[in-house]
Parts: C-alpha cells; sequence; structure tokens
C-alpha cells in the first residue's frame, strides 16, 4: 500500500532504464516495453480497486508531510485514468512492432514512450500543482522527441508548432502557478482548495483561472487554441500518433477538470459558463474541420478536438450527472480513438495510403478489418449499443436537466456530423469499389495478419464491453463524478483530520 | 587543432579536476556541492580532454558508452528510492546508516548519497553524450 500510488511512475521509469542498456536490440526491447506496461496496468487496476470503495490513497513522498512535500493523490478519477492510460501502452507497445521503421526504434521510440507513459502517470496522481507542471514538462519533453522521430519534413513543421505553442502553454500554466503561489502561499492542490475556498470570490482568483484555462486548453485542445493538433499529429508514425490522440489532449482535459472541480470551483457561474461556450465552439469548428479532409488519418485528427468539446461540455455544465458524463465520455473516447487510428494504420500497411480517393473496396478484401473499424466508427457517431451511445446520452441528459438547450442541440448536431465523417471514410475506404486497383503493398500471412489485428480487436471489445456493461461503468464514473463534486474529501484524504 | 600548450595543461588539468568533481560530489551533502556540479565538472574535463586530443581517445578513456551511463546513473537513482520500504516508510525516504570505521569514528551514510551518485551519472552521461556526438560531427 505504501508503494502503490508511486507505482505507476517507478515501473515506466524502470522500464526505460532497462530498455536503454537493450538499445541495440529491438526485440528485447519490444518485449520490456510489453511487460512493463502490463506492469503499470496491473499496478493501474490494482490501484482501482484499492479506490472502489471510495477511499481515496493518498501517499507522501520522501515522508514530508502533505502541504510541504510532495503529495501523490489517487481518488476514482485518477484510478480510472491510470488504468486506460496504461492500457494504451499496452497496445500501442504490442503494435508499435508491426508499425515502426528500424530507425525509430533505433532512436529510441520505446524508452521515450515509457518515459512518457511515466509523465501522463505522473500527471493523473499528482496532487500538487508544480509537480503537475514538473510531469507536464517530463511528458512533453518525450513526446517532442517522439514526435519528431524519423525527420520528415511535414513531421518538422509539425513539431515546431507543437513545441511553440507547448511552451506558450506552459509558461502560461507556470505564471499561473506563481500567482497563485504569492496569493495563498502553497500549491498543495487540497490546501489551495481550502484557501481559495475560504476567500471566497475574488478577482484575482478568476484571473489566475483563466490563465490555468488557456494553458491546460491549449494542450487539450480547446477552441480557439488547438491550431497545433491538426498540424502535428497526422504526419509521425502512426504508433505515436495512436499514443498521442488517445493521452495527451487527454491530460489536458483531465488537468482542466481536476483543477476546475477541485479549485476553481467558487465561480462557476463567470468561469463554468466560458468554458461551456468554449467546448460548444470546440466540438463545431472540430467537425467542420474534420468533414473537409479526405485522408483516414487527418479526419480522425481532426476530430480530437470535437470530442475533447464533450469531455469539456460535461465540465462546463457543472453537476454530478454532467461530469459522470465527462468521465464516461473520456473513458469511452481514449479506447476508440486510439482503435481507430490503429486501424488506420493497419489500412496503411496494407495499401500504403490513407487516401480516401484513392482507397476502396476493402470491405470485400478484408471483412475482419472492415468489421472492426465499423463498430469503433459507430460508436465513436454514437449510435446505440456501444459506448459512445451511452457517454453522449448522459451528457445530454446533463444538458436537458439544467436546459442548456442551445448546448444540447450543438451536441446533437455535432453527433450526427461525427457520423457523417465516419460513413465517409467507411463509404469511400471499405464500401465503394477501388477507383484503380489496389494491390496489397506486400503479402502478409494470414496468422501474421490475425496477429497483428489482436490489439485492435481486443479494444473494439472493450468498446462494445463498455456500451453492453454501460451499466457498471456508468457507475464507477458516476463514483468519481460524486467524489469530484464533493471537493471535502479529497481535502480530508490529503490534510487529514486536523 | 591539438596544440601542444593545451595538450600538455590538460594532462596535468585532468586528474584534480575528476578529484573535483568526487569533492563536490561528497560536499553535496550539507554544503553548495551535489551530483549535479560534480557531474558536469567531471564531464568539463572529459570535454577537455576530447578537444585537446580527440573524441575517440576521449570516448577509450572513459572505457563505458555515455548512455549506458545515464541508464546506470537513472537505476542508482531510482534504487536509492526502495530502502525505506523495508522500513515500511514512503518511497524516497532518507534512511541513514552509521557505518564504523575505528571505535572512535562512525561515518554516516544514507540514501541521498546514493541518489546523488545516480545523479552525477546522468549529468556526466548525458553531457558526454552531448559533447561527443556534436564533436563527431564535422
Amino acid at each position: 500500500m505504501i508503494l502503490l500510488p508511486v507505482l505507476p511512475i517507478i515501473i515506466p521509469l524502470a522500464g526505460a532504464i532497462i530498455c536503454m542498456f537493450f538499445r541495440k536490440n529491438r526485440r528485447i526491447q519490444q518485449t520490456l516495453a510489453v511487460l512493463f506496461s502490463v506492469g503499470m496496468l496491473a499496478a493501474a487496476l490494482s490501484l482501482l480497486m484499492h479506490v472502489r470503495g471510495g477511499d481515496i490513497a493518498v501517499m507522501n513522498v520522501g515522508s514530508w508531510p502533505a502541504p510541504f512535500g510532495i503529495t501523490l493523490v489517487v481518488d476514482m478519477f485518477s484510478a480510472v485514468m491510470l488504468t486506460l492510460g496504461s492500457l494504451m501502452a499496452v497496445v500501442v507497445s504490442l503494435y508499435a512492432g508491426f508499425d515502426l521503421a528500424r530507425g525509430h526504434i533505433r532512436f529510441g521510440f520505446y524508452p521515450l514512450l515509457l518515459i512518457m507513459m511515466m509523465g501522463v502517470n505522473g500527471a493523473f496522481v499528482a496532487g500538487d500543482l508544480f509537480n503537475l507542471y514538473v510531469w507536464f514538462e517530463v511528458l512533453l519533453t518525450a513526446s517532442f522527441i517522439l514526435l519528431a522521430l524519423g525527420g520528415e519534413a511535414p513531421q518538422l513543421e509539425g513539431s515546431i508548432k507543437y513545441v511553440t505553442l507547448n511552451l506558450l502553454s506552459s509558461a502560461l500554466f507556470l505564471a499561473g502557478i506563481g500567482i497563485l503561489y504569492g496569493m495563498a502561499g502553497t500549491l498543495n492542490m487540497a490546501q489551495l482548495a481550502q484557501t481559495v475556498q475560504e476567500g471566497g470570490h475574488s478577482g484575482l482568483v478568476t484571473m489566475v483561472a483563466i490563465m490555468f484555462l488557456l494553458g491546460f486548453g491549449i494542450k487539450a485542445g480547446l477552441f480557439p487554441l488547438y491550431f497545433w493538433l491538426p498540424a502535428s499529429y497526422p504526419p509521425p508514425p502512426l504508433a505515436v500518433t495512436a499514443l498521442f490522440s488517445g493521452l495527451l489532449t487527454k491530460v489536458g482535459a483531465y488537468s482542466l477538470i481536476r483543477v476546475f472541480t477541485l479549485i476553481f470551483s467558487t465561480d462557476p457561474d463567470f468561469l463554468h459558463s466560458l468554458i461551456l461556450i468554449g467546448a460548444g465552439l470546440t466540438m463545431i469548428s472540430g467537425v467542420l474541420a474534420a468533414s473537409s479532409h479526405y485522408e483516414i488519418r487527418k479526419i480522425l485528427a481532426v476530430h480530437i478536438v470535437s470530442q475533447i468539446g464533450y469531455v469539456m461540455m460535461g465540465l462546463g455544465l457543472f453537476s454530478h450527472l454532467s461530469l459522470t458524463g465527462s468521465i464516461f465520455y473520456l473513458a469511452h473516447i481514449i479506447v476508440v480513438k486510439t482503435n481507430l487510428f490503429l486501424l488506420a494504420g493497419a489500412v496503411h500497411r496494407l495499401k500504403g495510403t490513407y487516401d480516401l480517393h484513392k482507397l476502396g473496396g476493402l470491405y470485400k478484401e478484408r471483412p475482419g478489418l472492415s468489421i472492426l473499424f465499423l463498430i469503433s466508427a459507430m460508436s465513436l457517431a454514437g449510435l446505440p449499443p456501444l459506448s459512445g451511445f451511452f457517454a453522449k446520452f448522459t451528457l445530454i441528459m446533463a444538458g436537458v436537466q439544467q436546459e442548456a438547450w442551445l448546448m444540447v442541440v450543438v451536441a446533437l448536431a455535432v453527433s450526427l456530423l461525427t457520423l457523417f465523417s465516419m460513413t465517409k471514410i467507411w463509404a469511400y475506404a471499405f464500401w465503394k469499389p477501388a477507383p484503380t486497383p489496389l494491390p496489397d503493398l506486400q503479402p502478409i500471412r494470414p496468422v501474421a495478419w490475425i496477429a497483428f489485428l489482436l490489439p485492435m480487436a481486443g479494444l473494439t471489445a472493450l468498446s462494445l464491453g463498455m456500451g453492453i456493461f454501460a451499466g457498471p461503468v456508468f457507475r464507477y464514473a458516476q463514483a468519481a463524478a460524486g467524489q469530484l463534486m464533493n471537493p471535502a474529501g479529497y481535502i480530508q484524504a490529503v490534510l487529514g483530520g486536523g | 587543432m591539438t596544440s601542444l600548450i593545451l595538450r600538455t595543461a590538460t594532462r596535468y588539468m585532468f586528474p584534480p579536476l575528476l578529484v573535483f568533481s568526487i569533492y563536490l560530489l561528497l560536499r553535496g551533502h550539507h554544503l553548495p556541492g551535489g551530483g549535479f556540479v560534480g557531474g558536469l565538472t567531471a564531464g568539463s574535463a572529459f570535454a577537455l580532454y576530447a578537444l585537446s586530443f580527440s573524441v575517440a581517445a576521449a570516448r577509450k578513456l572513459l572505457r563505458i558508452d555515455p548512455f549506458d551511463m545515464i541508464a546506470t546513473g537513472l537505476f542508482i537513482a531510482l534504487i536509492s528510492g526502495l530502502p525505506p520500504l523495508l522500513s515500511g516508510e514512503a518511497f524516497l525516504t532518507g534512511i541513514w546508516w552509521e557505518i564504523p570505521i575505528r571505535p572512535s569514528v562512525t561515518v554516516s551514510l544514507g540514501t541521498p548519497i546514493i541518489f546523488d551518485i545516480g545523479v552525477y551519472l546522468v549529468v556526466l552521461g548525458v553531457l558526454l553524450s552531448l559533447v561527443f556526438l556534436l564533436a563527431e560531427e564535422e
């Protein structure tokens, strides 16, 4: 128990170190990456079991007591995010063995992947704002290199935009931290929550909140700060894109939800309405931009933006039900989006292109792949009985409950447009006959093909399962949202009774 | 660009620099110093050697690949967090051992110094891998 909250940080670090020793041998590196990701998943699951009853696991690193030292805090929300993040690491490290060129591995894909996971997990367990900032830097530094890995021209262009905007966002975040520290004299999130609540509503708090909103908004891909995303996500190797889409913007979304439920919850009329407006515009602009593209990877990447809008809609509405919807949606989107990217990678592996105009007739050639894609795409669009339906349904119910009619209409319309985009990929790549017959790049043995598809099949099954067993998933999300809506429990767990 | 003056000076400078880096590392316990600055000093000694002789010679002198050094350093730093777990305390808690050298003299050694040694190796490894790669580019 003493070790448990820190395990999601230690395990990937240990994995990265051992991978560095074996940096010349790609097979050992891949095995190690998969093993350590599985270990990370096991640690995350045991944390989930631990906090299931409503406990909050707290650990003070180095035994320095809570408001002074570095505190790691795992509540239900953190545990859910840790579990999903680790699961994505497992799937992507399995997939990367097929997808990556030798050069990428030689330049340290696997150690970087694990270091990035360390940063992601660290951000999920951080109980201190400065610590959160440090973990953000860890994951960003690793992601900068992963983005530029391979060094092709469009990749470098995307990386420069990504690096610049992220540095700007980190600067805003850090400035916000500085002002907050000057104001409250602490950066421990629990103590900050206490201080801000006691201090009541003040203009300075709102200003700092806006700085955090901008800082995390850039990282999450919120309107109008998402320009970096369409430029930087599609070009790198697909395993990288899939992992980023599953995790990076979600860490931003996680931090927004954490900070705006725990600390900046004193002025919801202004702040959360602002988030709600941002969420609506994010959804609309993302989905409209996506419908103008004709490349699978780009469509999916731009769609990330609109999905972040849904997550933020739940935060903006700021009720128990809407946060439940946000968390459910986050879980759904991490699984489905990563899976869609991986499936797009499978198409690319077969045909060597992502262009919808060139592709065609895949359903006839590869029915298995097509069905996996269809299920995930329909889940993203929100068709019942798949996971996306229940997530969206919860959010829309929350909107109806609070009579945010405009938001409900926007969410429904965007959902319809998502369906349009997904149907477009389906119709062009899988359904219509190929304009000119496109032979497979190289023949793949059926056994190897099935082994290759296994991770994707697993994720598809998970997405189906989240739809069929929506009840239990919903209860987990509800418990997590309950903890978020009631910060007293969090403060109590970190700072103790007195 | 190897000059006789630089080479001769380096021969004299190299050992004291390394000794000084160890001194800084150990001193960092209670006084200014520590693994980071110690690693930098050791790194500058090797960088000086690479400049005045050649990168290949410096690599040979180092014997270990800088990347392995980074990994070893990280590993040592990670390990230094583990001993407190045995006595049921949180990860990275400082644990101290009293080691008797002579009847009247004991040295107190703790996990922070192990962590610092890890930092020393990481800094040295990072610095040298950068310097060597840049110098070899020509």
